[in-house]
């Protein structure tokens, strides 16, 4: 007789069914996105997956640690997918591939691997590449470009010269662009008005990825994958000093709405805050390490040097998150007052 | 309407209790050899009172509580003890531990059973009573009854709480127990009541459980008492004492604290019912409802004696050809029963057949995740990842500091965990550790304290060795005066006599003559004991005495020793 111990019956549950509902989540803003941007998206996937799968095979196996089971347990796919969204779709292969290698073993098995890693994979390799590679992490292409399959592959691998033309800012970065030259004496508003690149709301076409985002996010929630305290204390931060600032200074600042769906908010909310390894895991944590990411968010966006801010904020407050944890430690049954 | 408070956390196993709810409960029959453990409650164990070969009745009395938080075993039909020696216990260690092993005569021949009309009977004597018939806690916890029955001196007993939730799944002993006896544990409620004289009494089943909530309404009804039977939100752990109180009461008893502290006791109702027995028909505990249940053909609740062996009992069932395994208790709190040989025991409220079907072996362990599945479904709030990975680290001082020793074992964070470690698993072990390393460090400072005794002493004796010596070295020097000086006149104390002389040598023989005094009387101390004190009178006596000790003739010691009982065999 073997010896075994309570409880017998367990839930239905596991790593990998967790990491399957992430990936389905997932899929509605990746169709957007193809709709958007072109098949380019789904080339850059499959290289991240692909490059994430041997990357992850590779540790494991100087880990010496059971292939198939850890392989199988959907977490280097998630990674490999949040990397390839929060890269420029037709960013060349080798940056996907950096990027994901990064993600995956550094910033994953040389920390330990699966539930060790301090700091969010896909964050890391975004922060790594952005420093590294400025320009080819800040091109990305007008929703419209109408570039072709081919043309598009060619730009992945290579094979043609990469046009200053391409090389579209996003919305976010256009419109701090714009201000920036401030002897233009353009207003948001006016700068706004632009709808060719701005969209109704939050840049031309982005605001529909963001919205795609968002319904997998909430379809997440309600399959309680994610318990939704992180994503809404995030939306609320960056909603907060964005609303602040634009009551204040209207003409300096762009409103809360269009913070709200462009650039990664709702990918971080939803996607890379919401990941609960490098998080905080106290119910009060949750929140304030949600509200600050959001904070620091829109603060780095709009008044640092990159064109986006969920990235180095959520790593900024991936290394406080223990201390988060241990000063909110909630009072046990019974203890309570 | 009673106002219902929520506990956090839970979690909701299928419940599987109808297969084993569809038959009344049955009486099991006769097997073929009892094997009563001793020790069947928390507490300290009874001693054996019978002997190989010695005929016993039914309800007699085999093991005496030795202590106070102790209950007493007896035999549960009537037959020849054939063995007391000790046997596999049901425990999952598959450890022995010292059992009465009865081969039954058939004839099912009954004590003597004394009814007591228990409002003649001092509080006190009921208790003990009680303890006598073995009453103990049948949730599973087996603490002896009568040990929780009194309440706690600075605070007013406010609520009684009944719990009949019985949330395990597969488990329903108690839900036919209070379909088919609602009236007698409502009497045995009677008398908890009457001892601890609480304000409320609040009786908690899991609404899952209609008919039994409608058989106690009745039989409350009946008896024209005022208790609240309530119905309580299905979901694991409400039948958890703490759990319960909490639910009914609002209250919430912490680790560091009794409930009587706080105002509340708490009693299944299964003991209620025992305790009644006991007094109104002086019945000891010797039975008890057992739920057969999981992969058999028959599920069904049987009244069994308690000593009947697995393997004996199980055959009531029929379990399946692929059955692997038996649990005792449900399978959220319950253990893997070592052996068919192990008998039921007081704790033993179902068994269940397992097969690979129903309890798939576990999945492989994974790393955490950190999700924080577990604390949201730990009912004592506690973080148990955290736990998880201290106790891994054996980092038990942290452990603590997260309130290890709050966690209930409830299973709750393990049912849900997606990376299936069985933290319940490492927090035992965790425990275990701890209670090791207190036990060594006790012993170690015994140690400690015997070593730095002995080294103090061994410092003291060289110490006075050497004043020994250079006492003995002065007085060759100045032998005949202080031979000359009479000890007796010399003080105890170190006082020099008020003459003292002023040269070095006579301050000398002064300190020598009062330190030979000192050892004198010590000497003398030691030799006559604690008798220096009498007064004249106590010590003629004591003379006499020894004079007529000394002139006794050996036959009459002999008949004084006859005259002392044997040790009886009580009834
Ligand atoms: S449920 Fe399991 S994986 Fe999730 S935090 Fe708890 S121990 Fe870790
Ligand atoms: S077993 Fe302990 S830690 Fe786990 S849920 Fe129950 S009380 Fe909490």
């Amino acid at each position: 007789m073997t010896f075994t111990t309570p409880p017998y019956l367990t839930q239905d549950v596991s790593v990998r069914r967790i990491m399957l509902h992430v990936l389905a989540a997932l899929v509605p803003a990746i169709a957007v996105y193809v709709a958007l941007i072109g098949p380019a998206v789904l080339v850059q996937l499959g290289i991240a997956t692909l490059v994430a799968l041997l990357g992850e095979a590779a540790m494991l196996k100087l880990r010496d640690k059971p292939l198939a089971l850890f392989l199988g347990d959907g977490s280097a796919v998630v990674t490999a997918w949040l990397v390839a969204l929060a890269f420029p779709p037709l960013a060349p292969w080798w940056l996907i591939t950096v990027g994901t290698l990064f993600a995956i073993v550094i910033a994953k098995h040389l920390y330990g691997g699966l539930g060790q890693n301090p700091f969010n994979p896909a964050m890391i390799a975004f922060a790594v590449c952005i420093v590294a590679y400025p320009s080819l992490m800040s091109q990305w292409p007008p929703v419209d470009a109408g570039n072709g399959i081919g043309e598009q592959l060619a730009l992945i691998f290579g094979q043609a010269p990469r046009l200053d033309a391409m090389s579209g800012a996003t919305p976010l970065d256009a419109l701090k662009t714009a201000l920036k030259g401030a002897d233009s004496g353009l207003t948001v508003a006016s700068v706004l008005d632009n709808r060719a690149v701005f969209g109704h709301v939050g840049g031309k076409g982005w605001e529909w990825v963001s919205l795609a985002y968002l319904v997998g996010g909430l379809w997440m929630w309600q399959r309680k994958i994610i318990g939704g305290q992180v994503s809404a204390a995030f939306l609320a931060g960056m909603a907060l000093i964005a609303t602040a600032l634009w009551l204040l200074h209207p003409d300096q600042f762009a409103n809360p709405l269009f913070h709200l769906v462009s650039g990664g908010t709702m990918l971080g909310a939803f996607f890379i805050v919401t990941d609960p390894v490098s998080g905080c895991t106290t119910p009060r944590g949750k929140l304030i390490f949600g509200f600050a990411a959001g904070l620091l968010a829109y603060i780095i966006r709009v008044f640092g040097g990159y064109p986006d801010g969920v990235a180095f904020a959520v790593l900024l407050l991936n290394i406080c998150a223990p201390l988060i944890d241990h000063s909110t430690q909630p009072a046990i049954f019974g203890m309570k007052k | 309407m009673l106002q219902l408070f929520k506990f956090k956390g839970g979690v909701k196993p299928e419940t599987h209790k109808a297969p084993s709810l569809q038959a009344p409960i049955a009486k099991a029959p006769l097997p073929e050899q009892l094997i009563v453990p001793l020790h069947q409650s928390i507490g300290g164990v009874p001693q054996p009172l019978v002997e190989v070969g010695q005929h016993v009745l039914k309800g007699q009395r085999i093991g005496a509580a030795d202590q106070w938080v102790s209950a007493a075993v007896h035999a549960p039909t009537s037959g020849t003890v054939i063995a007391v020696e000790p046997r596999l216990a049901a425990h999952p260690s598959g450890l022995t531990t010292a059992s009465v092993v009865i081969a039954p005569d058939g004839r099912e021949e009954w004590i003597d059973r004394q009814p007591v009309d228990y409002h003649t009977l001092a509080p006190e004597r009921l208790r003990e009573h009680l303890r006598d018939a073995g009453v103990v806690g049948l949730g599973g916890a087996v603490f002896p009854s009568h040990a929780k029955l009194s309440a706690a001196k600075s605070v007013p007993m406010e609520e009684l709480v009944i719990n009949g939730a019985e949330c395990e799944p597969f488990m329903t002993c108690d839900d036919l127990l209070m379909r088919e006896r609602a009236e007698e544990i409502v009497r045995g409620i009677t008398v908890f009541r009457d001892l601890l004289e609480p304000r409320k009494v609040l009786i908690g089943i899991e609404d899952n459980k209609p008919e039994a909530l409608q058989s106690m309404r009745e039989a409350v009804a009946r008896l024209g008492v005022d208790f609240t039977v309530t119905a309580v939100p299905t979901r694991y752990p409400a039948g958890g004492a703490k759990q319960l109180i909490r639910v009914l009461t609002g209250k919430e008893v912490p680790a560091s604290r009794r409930s009587p502290e706080m105002g509340v006791q708490c009693f299944n109702v299964a003991t209620a019912y025992t305790a009644w027995r006991a007094l109104a028909f002086g019945e000891p505990v010797i039975s008890r409802i057992v739920t057969l249940t999981g992969n058999v053909e028959t599920p069904r609740n049987w009244e069994t004696l308690l000593g009947t062996p697995l393997g004996e009992f199980i055959r009531l069932g029929a379990p399946k050809p692929d059955t692997d395994r038996y649990l005792m208790g449900g399978p959220m709190m319950g253990f893997e029963m070592p052996g068919l040989e192990a008998p039921l025991v007081k704790a033993s409220n179902c068994i269940i057949a397992g097969s690979p079907a129903l309890f798939p072996p576990p999945a492989p362990e994974m790393p955490c995740i950190r999700c924080g599945a577990c604390a949201e479904a730990c009912p004592h709030e506690l973080q148990p990842f955290e736990l998880y990975w201290f106790s891994r680290a054996r980092n038990f001082g942290k452990t603590q500091e997260y309130n290890l020793f709050d966690c209930i074992e409830c299973g709750c964070c393990s049912y849900v965990c997606p990376s299936h470690i069985p933290l319940v698993q490492y927090f035992r072990f965790a425990k275990s550790e701890i209670w090791a390393r207190e036990r060594d460090k006790n012993q170690a400072d015994a140690a400690k304290s015997r070593f730095e005794f002995r080294n103090e002493r061994d410092e003291r004796e060289k110490a006075e060795k050497a004043e020994r010596l250079a006492r003995a070295a002065a007085a060759k020097a100045t032998e005949k005066p202080a031979a000359e000086k009479p000890a007796a006149t010399v003080p105890a104390e170190e006082t020099p006599p008020a003459n003292a002389p002023v040269d070095a040598d006579a301050a000398k023989k002064a300190a020598i003559a009062a330190a030979m005094e000192r050892a004198r009387l010590q000497r003398e101390a030691a030799q006559v004991k604690n008798t220096d004190n009498l007064s004249t009178e106590q010590r003629e006596e004591i003379a006499r005495i020894d004079a007529r000790r000394a002139r006794a003739p050996a036959h009459q010691a002999v008949e004084q020793t006859d005259v002392a009982p044997p040790p009886a065999q009580e009834q």
